[in-house]
C-alpha cells in the first residue's frame, strides 16, 4: 500500500474558515435556529397582528366595554359613539364587544382545527412519502380523494347533522375537509428528502426506521409543516366564519361570522355599515396576518423569493434594466500593466 | 482477520416503462482486512450498486455476499451486527451529512447506537474520533454542515463511519467532489487510517491514477462486468482488456505533445 | 398512455370513493328524518318514489349492507336520486337540472376570467420586479383572504342599493319566463355581473400571488438567462420561456383551489339568492330535505371531479414532459 509523501494542506486545511471563540450550548442555538423561518419583515407583521388578536380574545373581559350580549334598549341601531365605540345592533348590543369575544371562537376553533389538519397530514403525508410501491400510491390515492371532495358542502351537511356541535366537532369537521393539502406537499418533500444521501447513511448505520423518520427527517420538513400549519388554520377561520354566516354552526359559538349572520337576518345592509364592515375586516385581516406569515416562511425556503424585488430595485436605481438582453459594460478596463 | 466473499452477483433494477436494467452482471470478488482494493469504472459501470448491496441498502437479485463464510443476515439483529462492521463513506460530503444536525450529533448515534463505548464516555470518543481524522475536536463539534468546507464534511464522514470501529471500509469516490487540491490529503488520510486499524477497503473510483496510489488491486468494471482485474502496477502499466487500455490512455500524459500524439508517451505502451 | 390509463383509474377511485361517501353518509344520521317526513306525507308518495327513498336512506333494514350498496349504484346509474321533500316531491335529479346550468355558468365564466387575468397580472408583476407593480402584492394578499360572501354584500351594499347600477339578487327580472330573446339575455348579463365580479375578486388574489412566485422562480433558471443572452425579445422571453414553464404548477394548483372557489360560490349564490345549485343546497339544509342535499353534494363532487380531469389534460398537453414519457 503506497503513501505519498507529498506535502500536504492538511492541517491549514482543516482548519480553514473556523473562527477561534467557543460556541453556546447547542440546545440554545438549535431552538434560535428554528424560528429563522420568522425572522423577516413579512412575518414578523404577521406575527404582530396575530398577537393583537391573541391578546384580544385572552383579555377580552378586561377590553371590551360591554358583555356581548348585553342589550341595551335605549341605543338600538346606533352609529359609532363615544360609549359604543362601533355601534349597536337592532337589540343594542355593542358591535366592539361582540368583535372582541367573536375573536376567542375564532381563533380557538382555527387552531384546534389547524392542529387536527396538520397532525393528520403530518402522519399520512410523512408515511405516503417514506414507504414506496403501492402502499405509497394508495395513500396518495386516499389523499388525493379527500382533495378533490369539495370542502363547504361536506361540512355543510355534517354540521347540519348536530343541533348545538361542540367546540371539538366544528374543529373536527373543519379538519376533516382541510387535511389532505399538507399531506400532498409532505409527500412530494418526503418523497424527495428520502432519497437524500444523509438518510442512506443513516439507514447503512442501522437506525431504525422510526428514528430515521422523527430524528432525521422531521426536522428538515419543519419548514414546509409550519406553511401547511399556517395555510389550514386560514383556511378553517374562513370554513368557520362561512359555516357561521349561513347559519349551520349554532350562534351559542360567538365568532365574526355569527355577527354577520345576525346583521344579514336584522336588515342591517346596506345603511348600518358600523355593523358589518368591522367583521369582515377582522377575517380579511386575521387572514392577511396568516398569509404574510407563509410568505415569510415561503422566502425562507425559496431564497430567491427573498431578495428579487430588492435586487431588481438596486439595478434600476443605477440604470440597469434586469430584463434587456444586453449586459452593458460599466467601468472601463484597468491599464495593461507594463510587460 | 476478516474476509468479504462478493460471489457471483447479480443485480437487475425494473425501470418503469423500459423493461429491466442489468446493472451487475455475475461479479465475484474478495476484500481481506488489511487490504485496499480499487474498484474503477465510469458513471453507470455498476460500482455504485457493488457498494449499495455491500449495504445492504439494496439486495442483490442472484448471488450471495459472505462475510467470514456465512451469508450476511438480511435483517433484524444480524444484520445491524453486519453493519457494524462494514461501514461506507459516501461520495457527496454536501449530501451525506444532515443539514440540521450538529457534527457531534453525527459522532454519537453511531457509537450510541452500537454501544460503542459506555454513555459516559461518549463525548471522550467523539473528541478522539475527530482528532484521528485530524479535525481540531471543539472547532468543529457544535457546529452544523453547511459551517465547514468539502474537505472538513469528508472528514466528519470518514470519522463517522470509523465511529463504530469497523473491519471493512467502502469509499465510494470519496474525493470525486472536492477541491483537486485537496484530493491527497483526503487520500493520504484514509491510507493512514487503513495502516492503524488494518482496515479492509474497497477504494470505488473513477480515476485510475489515484486508484494505482492507493490500492493493491485494481478491479475494473464496465457495464457490470468485470473486465481486469490484478495488482495495481501490472493492471496500470499492462493492461490487458481494451477498455482498460481506453481509461489508461485517457489520462493526460504531460510528456506528449498534442501536436504529436506518437511522441515519447506512446513508447510506455 | 400508461399515464392516462394512471390517471383514469385514479378519477375512477375517487369517483368511486365519492359515492360510497354519499352512500355512507344518511346511514350516519341521528334519528330518522327521512321515514319521519315519509309517515307524516304517507299519501303523497307514489310506491316508485318510496322504493327509491329507501335504497337512498338504507331505510330498508331487512336487507344486508352490501345489498344496500349494490341497490345504490343500480339506482345511481339510472338516474335517480329519489324525490326531494321541499320542492313537491319533484325528482331530485329534475330539481337539479334547473340549478346545475346557473352555477356552471356562473362559476365558469368567473373561474376561466380569474385565473387567466390573475396570471397575466402574476407574470407580468414577477416579470418586473421591483418595479410599482410590487405594489399589487399587498393588495392581491388582502383580497385572497376576504371571504367571499362579506365581498359580495359590500358589492350590493355600494353597487346596487347606493348606485343602482346592477340588480341585486336572481339571475332574471322577475316575472320573466326564461326565453331565447335577447331581452332575456340581457338580463341574465345584468344579474350576473355582480355575483360574477364577486368572485372574480375574491378569487383573483391567490392567482395573481401564485403566478408571480412561479415566475420568480422560473426567471432565475439558466435557460431564461441563456435566452435573453442570445438576444431574444424580452416579451418573446417572457411569453414563450417564462410564462410558458410557471404557469404549469399554476395548473396543478388549480386543481386544488378549485374546491374553495366552489364554497365560495355557494355561498356568494345564497347572498345574491342566485337560482344555482349552493343557494339550493342551503334551502334544502335549513328544509332539511335530505333527498335533495344528498343528490346535490354527489353532483357538486362529481362537476369538481370533471373540472380536475380537464385541468390534467390541459397540464398534460402544455407539458412535453408527459408527452415524451407516453411516446
Amino acid at each position: 500500500m503506497t503513501v505519498s509523501n507529498f506535502p500536504t494542506n492538511e492541517d491549514s486545511e482543516a482548519r480553514e474558515g473556523l473562527p477561534t471563540e467557543p460556541r453556546r450550548p447547542s440546545s440554545v442555538r438549535r431552538f434560535g435556529q428554528s424560528f429563522a423561518m420568522f425572522r423577516n419583515g413579512k412575518s414578523i407583521t404577521g406575527l404582530i397582528i396575530i398577537a393583537v388578536f391573541a391578546i384580544a380574545a385572552i383579555f377580552a373581559p378586561l377590553i371590551a366595554p360591554y358583555g356581548p350580549l348585553e342589550k341595551d334598549y335605549d341605543a338600538l341601531k346606533q352609529p359609532p359613539s363615544a360609549e359604543h365605540w362601533l355601534g349597536t345592533t337592532h337589540l343594542g348590543e355593542d358591535v366592539f364587544s361582540q368583535i372582541i369575544y367573536g375573536t376567542r371562537g375564532v381563533l380557538v376553533v382555527g387552531l384546534v382545527a389547524g392542529v387536527l389538519a396538520t397532525f393528520v397530514a403530518v402522519f399520512v403525508g410523512v408515511a405516503a412519502g417514506y414507504v414506496r410501491g403501492w402502499k405509497s400510491e394508495s395513500l396518495s390515492a386516499l389523499t388525493n380523494v379527500f382533495l378533490v371532495i369539495p370542502g363547504l358542502p361536506l361540512m355543510i351537511i355534517i354540521a347540519s347533522q348536530y343541533d348545538d356541535p361542540s367546540i371539538v366537532l366544528i374543529s373536527a369537521v373543519i379538519a376533516i375537509t382541510g387535511w389532505a393539502w399538507g399531506a400532498r406537499v409532505l409527500r412530494a418533500q418526503t418523497m424527495s428528502l428520502r432519497n437524500r444521501d444523509f438518510v442512506q447513511a443513516a439507514r447503512a448505520n442501522g437506525e431504525k426506521l422510526l428514528r430515521i423518520i422523527t430524528v432525521e427527517m422531521l426536522p428538515n420538513l419543519t419548514a414546509i409543516i409550519a406553511s401547511s400549519f399556517v395555510g389550514t388554520v386560514t383556511a378553517a377561520v374562513l370554513g368557520l366564519t362561512t359555516l357561521a354566516f349561513i347559519g349551520v354552526i349554532p350562534i351559542t359559538n360567538l365568532n365574526w361570522g355569527t355577527i354577520l349572520f345576525w346583521a344579514q337576518q336584522n336588515g342591517a345592509f346596506p345603511d348600518f355599515w358600523w355593523w358589518y364592515i368591522p367583521a369582515g375586516l377582522c377575517i380579511a385581516v386575521f387572514g392577511m396576518a396568516l398569509s404574510l406569515v407563509n410568505f415569510g416562511i415561503d422566502e425562507y425556503v425559496n431564497p430567491r423569493l427573498r431578495s428579487a424585488g430588492e435586487r431588481a430595485r438596486a439595478m434600476r436605481k443605477k440604470g440597469l434594466s434586469t430584463t434587456s438582453g444586453v449586459t452593458e459594460v460599466r467601468a472601463t478596463p484597468a491599464e495593461d500593466p507594463q510587460p | 482477520m476478516t474476509t468479504l466473499d462478493f460471489r457471483h452477483v447479480t443485480k437487475q433494477y425494473k425501470v418503469r416503462g423500459a423493461g429491466d436494467m442489468l446493472a451487475l452482471d455475475d461479479v465475484s470478488f474478495t476484500l481481506t482486512s488489511g487490504q485496499t482494493i480499487a474498484l474503477v469504472g465510469q458513471s453507470g459501470s455498476g460500482k455504485s450498486t457493488i457498494a449499495k448491496i455491500l449495504t445492504q441498502l439494496e439486495r442483490e437479485t442472484t448471488g450471495e455476499v459472505l462475510l467470514d463464510g456465512a451469508p450476511i443476515p438480511k435483517r433484524g439483529k444480524g444484520l445491524r451486527a453486519y453493519r457494524q462492521r462494514v461501514r461506507m463513506v459516501f461520495q457527496d460530503p454536501f449530501a451525506s451529512l444532515n443539514p440540521y444536525h450538529t457534527i457531534r450529533h453525527h459522532l454519537e448515534r453511531p457509537l450510541r447506537l452500537d454501544k460503542v463505548v459506555p454513555s459516559d464516555r461518549v463525548d471522550d470518543e467523539v473528541r478522539s474520533l475527530l482528532t484521528r481524522v485530524r479535525l481540531e475536536p471543539d472547532a468543529v463539534i457544535d457546529r452544523r454542515p453547511h459551517e465547514l468546507s468539502g474537505g472538513q464534511r469528508q472528514r466528519v464522514a470518514i470519522a463517522r463511519a470509523l465511529a463504530s470501529r469497523p473491519e471493512l471500509l467502502i469509499a465510494d469516490e470519496p474525493v470525486s467532489m472536492l477541491d483537486v487540491s485537496i484530493r491527497l490529503g483526503v487520500l493520504n488520510l484514509l491510507a493512514d487510517l487503513q495502516r492503524e486499524s488494518n482496515l479492509g477497503v474497497l477504494y470505488i473510483t473513477h480515476d485510475l491514477a489515484t486508484a494505482r496510489h492507493f490500492s493493491d488491486e485494481i478491479m475494473v468494471l464496465h457495464h457490470g462486468v468485470v473486465v481486469e482485474r490484478g495488482p495495481s502496477d501490472d493492471v496500470i502499466l499492462n493492461p490487458q482488456h481494451e477498455y482498460t487500455r481506453a481509461l489508461r490512455d485517457a489520462s493526460p500524459d504531460p510528456d506528449k505533445h498534442f501536436a504529436d500524439p506518437s511522441g515519447p508517451a506512446s513508447s510506455r505502451s | 398512455m400508461r399515464f392516462i390509463l394512471r390517471r383514469a383509474a385514479f378519477y375512477a377511485f375517487t369517483a368511486w370513493a365519492a359515492i360510497t361517501i354519499n352512500f355512507f353518509l344518511p346511514r350516519f344520521m341521528k334519528g330518522d328524518p327521512v321515514t319521519a317526513y315519509m309517515a307524516k306525507h304517507q299519501g303523497d308518495f307514489n310506491p316508485e318514489a318510496i322504493d327509491s327513498l329507501r335504497t337512498l336512506f338504507g331505510l330498508d333494514s331487512d336487507k344486508s349492507l352490501w345489498q344496500q350498496y349494490v341497490d345504490y349504484w343500480g339506482q345511481l346509474l339510472t338516474g335517480d336520486l329519489g324525490v326531494s321533500f321541499s320542492k313537491g316531491l319533484a325528482p331530485v335529479s329534475d330539481v337539479i337540472a334547473t340549478a346545475l346550468p346557473w352555477t356552471l355558468g356562473l362559476v365558469g365564466l368567473s373561474t376561466i376570467i380569474s385565473f387567466a387575468l390573475g396570471t397575466l397580472m402574476g407574470s407580468v408583476i414577477g416579470w418586473k420586479r421591483g418595479s410599482r407593480g410590487d405594489y399589487v402584492i399587498p393588495f392581491a394578499t388582502f383580497f385572497s383572504t376576504v371571504p367571499y360572501f362579506w365581498m359580495a354584500l359590500i358589492f350590493i351594499a355600494v353597487f346596487s342599493t347606493q348606485l343602482g347600477w346592477f340588480p341585486a339578487s336572481h339571475a332574471y327580472d322577475k316575472g320573466t319566463v326564461p326565453n331565447l330573446s335577447w331581452d332575456f339575455i340581457g338580463q341574465v348579463i345584468a344579474h350576473g355581473t355582480l355575483p360574477a365580479v364577486t368572485i372574480v375578486f375574491a378569487s383573483l388574489g391567490g392567482w395573481i400571488l401564485g403566478m408571480r412566485n412561479m415566475m420568480i422562480t422560473v426567471l432565475d433558471e439558466d435557460y431564461v438567462t441563456v435566452a435573453e443572452a442570445k438576444g431574444l425579445a424580452p416579451r418573446r422571453v417572457l411569453r414563450k420561456y417564462a410564462a410558458r414553464n410557471a404557469v404549469l404548477p399554476q395548473l396543478s394548483s388549480f386543481a386544488l383551489a378549485l374546491g374553495f372557489i366552489v364554497g365560495g360560490t355557494l355561498v356568494t349564490e345564497l347572498v345574491f339568492s342566485y337560482p344555482g345549485v349552493g343557494k339550493m343546497l342551503l334551502d334544502a339544509t335549513n328544509a332539511k330535505d335530505w333527498p335533495l342535499m344528498q343528490g346535490l353534494f354527489l353532483v357538486i363532487t362529481m362537476a369538481v371531479l370533471l373540472a380536475n380531469i380537464f385541468a390534467d389534460v390541459v397540464h398534460a398537453i402544455l407539458d412535453p414532459r408527459t408527452r415524451m414519457m407516453e411516446s
